[in-house]
């Protein structure tokens, strides 16, 4: 399982940044970026994207 | 203002400020530290200001006011006489207030504030992303932010110090996070915003004098559609929902709702895709700690009714330069010291957006039903009153005949 981003998708609103309860996710160099070692797929960043960039894989 | 040894892509080790993040609260910051004598530098990780959009951008004149800026028709793209409101089934409502507002230009706008700023002294460094505050222990054994870390041109890290840190880094805030303030938020208080600039549009030129609002749980679950005009055909049409509340993300919405009305949009053309969060919970308690003030979005200062939030991030940016001028004065940058922000803010702005939240709570309890039986309750001075959480007592007696609404209200606009 692992949290998947299409980035021809993302805006890089940054708007997922602050939901993340690990601190996983971060905009550099205008890309969202995941810290895919942090990251708990918890789901809050893809309930929240406005335009579907981000998802679970299973 | 300071002396100059140095051109505009030199900088040095040490400043009285260093603000993050060069959106409206940064930079009318970075012009009042400056005014003021501080000498001041602003990171802001974008190459270019204010770009990509994050905003319906919708300013009031009374902000205007506030924040010490002039109309300019460079960024001042259309004047708004008022707002028209639609409830479910569309029986709209005009509201013309005394006070008006213009629909801007940001990526302009945010350019001609750091202009600004530049020219009263401030230090603008781009396309530099500031990755931490640096946090050290200080004579009292406490955390205290002593300046930010970035990473230079070279791909090293550097340091860069300061008396104090303004944070103003927007909804996605690392900042303050890094020195051990919480700032983050909760998905039921972080609205999913997502936006079309059309061009081409097929309202009247009267209509396109208004911002325009639809309501409705069916169409934008927890928020609403708004089209915000920048010329008589060009508009910001975009839409926030409450995550928690939805079935679908803020774009299907939004799609869904503009194919629902071809009359609008037949014809238009879209010449901008934008989108962000809101964060619309209760601002950070104690924005501040040893060394470091946290302002505008980045301490969730907007309105949490209409998701507005230009405006409260360059008031704070005002009350954060005047009590850093103190606190460098007095050669104390404590929390103590720092706290007279928070009070000053709170008493200004923080207490009326905590009453908003009443007001928030209170619209998420209401059905579509209530919303279009609401329409004819109310009118103009009410839905002012309600945006802005003024006379709230008066509501549950006003909804008497509506038994329903009058109990929502009893509940949560006290
Ligand atoms: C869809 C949508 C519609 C909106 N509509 C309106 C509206 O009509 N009217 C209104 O008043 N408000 C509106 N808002 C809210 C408004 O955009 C914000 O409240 C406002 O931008 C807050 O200003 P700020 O200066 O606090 O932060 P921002 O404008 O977000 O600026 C933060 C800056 O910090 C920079 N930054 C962040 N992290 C770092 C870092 N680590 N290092 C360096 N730089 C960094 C960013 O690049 C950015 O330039 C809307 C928001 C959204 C999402």
């Amino acid at each position: 399982m692992s949290l998947e981003l299409n980035q021809e998708k993302c805006l890089a609103c940054g708007g997922c940044v602050s939901l993340c309860p690990k601190d996983a996710l971060e905009i550099k160099n205008g890309e969202l970026t995941i810290n895919h070692d942090k990251c708990v797929k918890c789901g809050t960043c893809v309930k929240f994207c406005p335009v579907k960039a981000l998802k679970i894989n299973k | 203002m300071t002396n100059k040894t140095q051109t505009a892509i030199d900088f040095e080790d040490e400043y009285d400020v260093i603000i993050v993040g060069a959106g409206p609260g940064g930079s009318i910051a970075a012009r009042d530290c400056a005014e003021r004598g501080l000498k001041t530098l602003v990171i802001e990780r974008r190459a270019e200001l204010g770009t990509p959009v994050r905003c319906g951008e919708g300013l009031g004149e009374a902000w205007m006011k506030i924040a010490d800026i002039e109309y300019d028709s460079d960024w001042c793209k259309r004047e708004t006489k008022g707002a028209v409101v639609y409830p479910p089934n569309e029986k709209s409502l005009k509201i013309d207030p005394e006070n008006k507002g213009y629909v801007i230009e940001r990526k302009i706008f945010e350019k001609k504030l750091a202009e600004q700023a530049g020219r009263k002294g401030a230090k603008y460094m781009l396309k530099t992303r500031a990755k931490r505050a640096i946090v050290e222990e200080n004579e009292d054994g406490e955390k205290e932010v002593k300046g930010i870390v970035v990473e230079n041109d070279e791909g090293e890290e550097k340091e860069y110090r300061a008396k104090i840190v303004i944070a103003a880094d927007g909804v996605d805030s690392k900042i303050a996070r890094s020195a051990g303030l919480n700032t983050s938020n909760p998905i039921k208080d972080m609205d999913s915003g997502y936006e079309y600039e059309m061009t081409n549009l097929s309202f009247t030129e009267e209509d396109s004098k208004y911002i325009h609002i639809w309501l409705g749980n069916d169409i934008s679950p927890g928020g609403y559609v708004w089209a915000f005009f920048k010329d008589k055909d060009v508009a910001n049409v975009g839409i926030g929902i409450n995550p928690p509340k939805a079935e679908k993300s803020a774009k299907q919405y939004l799609d869904e709702w503009i194919r629902n009305h071809p009359e609008y949009f037949e014809d238009a053309v879209v010449t901008e895709k934008k989108g962000g969060g809101i964060p619309l919970g209760e601002p950070i308690e104690k924005p501040y700690m040893n060394g470091l003030m946290v302002i505008g979005d980045a301490a969730h200062m907007v309105n949490p009714i209409h998701g507005g939030g230009m405006g409260q991030a360059m008031e704070s940016a005002r009350i954060a330069a005047e009590i850093a001028q103190k606190a460098i004065e007095k050669e104390d940058y404590s929390a103590e010291v720092l706290s007279e922000f928070s009070e000053i803010w709170w008493e200004k702005r923080g207490n009326q957006l905590k009453d908003i939240q009443k007001v928030r709570n209170f619209a998420e309890s209401l059905t579509d039903k209530d919303l279009n039986k609401l329409r004819e309750i109310i009118g103009e001075d009410e839905v002012l009153d309600l945006v802005d959480a003024s006379n709230l007592k008066k509501f549950v007696k006003l909804f008497k005949g509506s038994p329903k609404i009058a109990m929502k209200a009893a509940k949560h606009l006290r």
